[in-house]
């Protein structure tokens, strides 16, 4: 059992006309095995929060913490976050030229596990991954998301999701750009990672559809850099039916 | 003190006590030779510490005679040695103010007779070639022939006997001129004649070694041949010359690899390499070259093409403090072929300056060139290039593309394209992209795991995929090894 824990985490980013706060206080809890859905509208600090907790240089931590069963993240580098079991599903994967999916997956498992995998059961679990989540057995001999759809690039995030088996995920608005199909087949793959690793999971979205398919235990609604509510599933409903008017209406007041 | 007892005075201070004195008991003769050993201890450099230093028309002479050469390449030297002379620096390119000719040993003689077999050679010679993998290579049969030169001169020689029972010849350039005087007297100096450039006409007056290949008509040589250069003095000029005849209709791939240990002043390499492509033949030469980095690495190479023909230079620079090369194709013959793959590595102190140049003097004739140079530490990478097509080229066809990867904000990377086209109906197409490593590619790659330079590594290996991709598998493995050596602390 294992705790991610975000305590009044304060985030800025330096623009042309300086230093800009994003993050006003950020505090969230999360165990082993829990999905916390985090909602809001655009621009409100959920890429923020999600690339700050991968430790991405642009963003500055001014004051807060963030630990992992007791350890300062914040004071790791990018990769050792990861090697530590946080993994970002990115809302903008990025393209690697030249860097096939095959050699680039058997790199990464080998640098987050610090050994190589057997070369015949990772293979095969590769293989058998894919073709779960449905991507074309072609995409192993592709570079990394050179030319992929935006919603093949979805899927690849969560095939890493799944061989990477990180004890936390922050999943970036997953769902954006998903057709029905795709929604399902990606929402079962988190669903495994969560049942078979017993993974926590930090899910962002602006959506509820999603939810449909990934049960969340907690919905935080974020509103301009801070959780603004947080409740169960029942929130969820509530933004379905009412929008986040309530939430902007207490922000501008 | 005697210059042996130097030696052992001067072991004691290194890490590997034991080699040298394995050495000089294995071969006494060394003991005998009772030379000054003025330079580092990495290798025993008996011979390079009594070569002369400078040049001029006697080292020219000795050097000749050393090889009881004919008359006429004597005459050929010291016209060489007269337009060395003559023609300024160039200032187009790198920096060579700070070359000393007077200070480099321009012949070096290492050991007395070419060996038959790796075991023959001296033993601190075998041991760099073995190191380097060569004698691996050569029984595992990943190559069909090895030529080792070391210093100035080929000192390992051999090719496998059913190639030679098809003809194929493959000697060091020494011996080829005695053996084969006809192919000299037709060749040499005829792809690139002495006066052609000041390093040429340098390379003429002062060559020693480099490979001598004929292919005779239709065979094809199916694994590579492989060359192998090492300097090992300080300060010594590495002048090899090659000379390559396809016949029609063959084939044959030629390798080179080139090393040198760090010293702190400056060697200067400076190769001719001559290629004849007869009809239909096609012949690809690659290189990796890989200097240490105080050597000047000023080389001319080309090649002419005859009808239906084609040449490949694929040309990795990754060593040297300065590198100017531009391979050539000069073609000469309708739907004749030329392509350059060329990738370069500038890390801190050093400038590449390299590219190629395609001259199209036939009809139907096509070129390109792809060029794809890395920059990091504060290196810099210039892609210089010129495509040439002359009056009734009709219908020829060139592309250039030349991409360019910055690794950090103080490198530098710039392009040169010239072109002179002088036929309306052609077809040419040129691209230049200049990229950054972005901030968030390494994060992705460090999001998954990978140390910053683990990332940049992959990022890097990625951007020259295409031009490994062309390397038969154990020299691809070997760029993407010194890639890696190469990002190790490339990052803060
Ligand atoms: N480089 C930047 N320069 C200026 N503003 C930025 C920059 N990056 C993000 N922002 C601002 O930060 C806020 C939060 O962005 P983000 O975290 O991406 O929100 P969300 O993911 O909720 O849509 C937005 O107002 C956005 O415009
Ligand atoms: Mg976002």
């Amino acid at each position: 059992m294992s705790t991610l824990e975000i305590k009044d985490l304060h985030v800025s980013i330096e623009t042309e006309q300086g230093s800009k706060e994003i993050l006003k206080g950020v505090s969230l809890t999360i165990n082993s095995g829990e999905i916390h859905a985090i909602m809001g509208p655009n621009g409100s600090g959920k890429s923020t929060l999600a690339a700050t907790i991968a430790g991405h240089p642009r963003y500055e931590v001014t004051s807060g913490s963030i630990t992992l069963d007791g350890e300062d993240v914040l004071e790791m580098e990018v990769d050792e976050r990861a090697q530590a079991g946080l993994f970002l599903a990115m809302q903008y994967p990025v393209e690697v030229p030249g860097v096939t999916m095959t050699n680039f997956l058997r790199t990464a498992k080998t640098a987050l596990d610090g050994e190589a995998p057997k070369i015949r059961t990772w293979t095969k679990e590769v293989k058998d991954a894919m073709e779960k989540l449905r991507i074309d057995a072609d995409f192993a001999n592709r570079n990394v998301n050179e030319g992929f759809s935006g919603g093949e690039k979805k899927r690849v995030e969560i095939l890493q999701l799944e061989l990477f088996k990180p004890k936390f995920a922050v999943l970036d608005e997953t769902d954006s750009g998903l057709d029905i199909d795709a929604l399902r087949v990606v929402s079962e793959g988190v669903n495994r990672a969560h049942q078979e690793n017993n993974m926590g999971t930090l899910l962002i979205t602006h959506y509820t559809r999603i939810l449909n398919y990934i049960k969340p235990d907690y919905v935080h609604v974020f509103v301009d850099g801070k959780v603004a509510e947080q409740g169960g599933p029942e929130l969820a409903d509530e933004l379905e039916a009412n929008g986040y008017d309530r939430f902007l209406a207490q922000v501008s007041a | 003190m005697t210059e042996i007892q130097k030696a052992e005075e001067a072991l004691k201070n290194t890490e590997d006590p034991g080699t040298i004195a394995e050495i000089l008991e294995a071969n006494p003769e060394l003991k005998d030779l009772g030379t000054g050993y003025e330079y580092g201890w990495s290798d025993p450099d008996t011979a390079g510490a009594t070569a002369k230093r400078g040049l001029d028309e006697a080292v020219v002479e000795d050097i000749s005679s050393k090889k009881s050469e004919p008359e006429w390449m004597l005459k050929l030297r010291k016209k060489g040695l007269k337009y060395f002379e003559r023609k300024p620096l160039p200032t187009w390119g790198a920096d060579l103010s700070e070359i000393d000719f007077d200070n480099i040993k321009y012949f070096v003689r290492s050991t007395e007779k070419q060996a038959q077999t790796w075991e023959d050679l001296p033993e601190d010679i075998r041991n760099t070639y073995e190191k380097l993998g060569i004698p691996e290579a050569e029984r595992e049969r990943l190559v069909a022939g090895v030529a080792a030169q070391y210093e100035s001169e080929v000192v390992y020689h051999q090719i496998r006997e059913d190639l030679e029972a098809q003809g194929v010849i493959f000697m060091d350039t020494d011996t080829a001129l005695k053996e084969h005087p006809e192919f000299f007297e037709e060749y040499f100096g005829s792809v690139i004649p002495v006066g052609d450039n000041k390093f040429a006409a340098l390379n003429t007056a002062v060559w020693s070694g480099g490979s001598f290949v004929y292919v005779p008509k239709g065979v094809h040589v199916e694994i590579p041949l492989q060359a192998y250069f090492r300097i090992n003095t300080e300060n010594m000029g590495q002048f090899e010359r090659t000379l390559i005849i396809a016949d029609e209709d063959s084939y044959v791939h030629y390798i080179e690899g080139c090393t040198a240990p760090i010293y702190n002043t400056d060697s200067l390499h400076s190769a001719v390499v001559e290629i004849v492509v007869k009809k239909n033949a096609r012949v690809r030469y690659t290189t990796i070259q890989n200097w240490s980095n105080n050597v000047y690495n000023l080389v001319t190479k080309r090649a002419v093409v005859d009808a239906g023909g084609t040449m490949e230079w694929i040309d990795g620079n990754i060593g040297s403090k300065v590198t100017m090369k531009y391979p050539a194709v000069y073609l000469t013959g309708e739907h004749a072929k030329g392509e350059t793959l060329s990738v370069a590595f500038a890390g801190e102190g050093q400038h590449q300056d390299t590219g190629s140049k395609m001259v199209h003097m036939a009809p139907n004739t096509s070129s390109s060139i792809v060029s794809k140079s890395v920059a990091r530490s504060g290196g810099r990478a210039s892609y210089r290039g010129l495509v040439q097509v002359n009056p009734e080229a009709k219908n020829s066809a060139n592309s250039v593309v030349c991409d360019a990867l910055l690794v950090d904000t103080i490198s530098k990377t710039d392009t040169y394209p010239y072109i002179d086209i002088r036929e309306d109906d052609v077809t040419l197409g040129h691209e230049a992209t200049v990229s950054k490593v972005s901030e968030d590619q390494l994060f992705y790659l460090m999001a998954r795991g990978l140390a910053e330079d683990e990332a940049m590594a992959m990022i890097v290996r990625g951007f020259i995929e295409p031009i490994a991709r062309e390397l038969p598998m154990e020299y691809a493995l070997e760029l993407n090894r010194l890639i890696e050596l190469q990002m190790e602390g490339s990052v803060g």
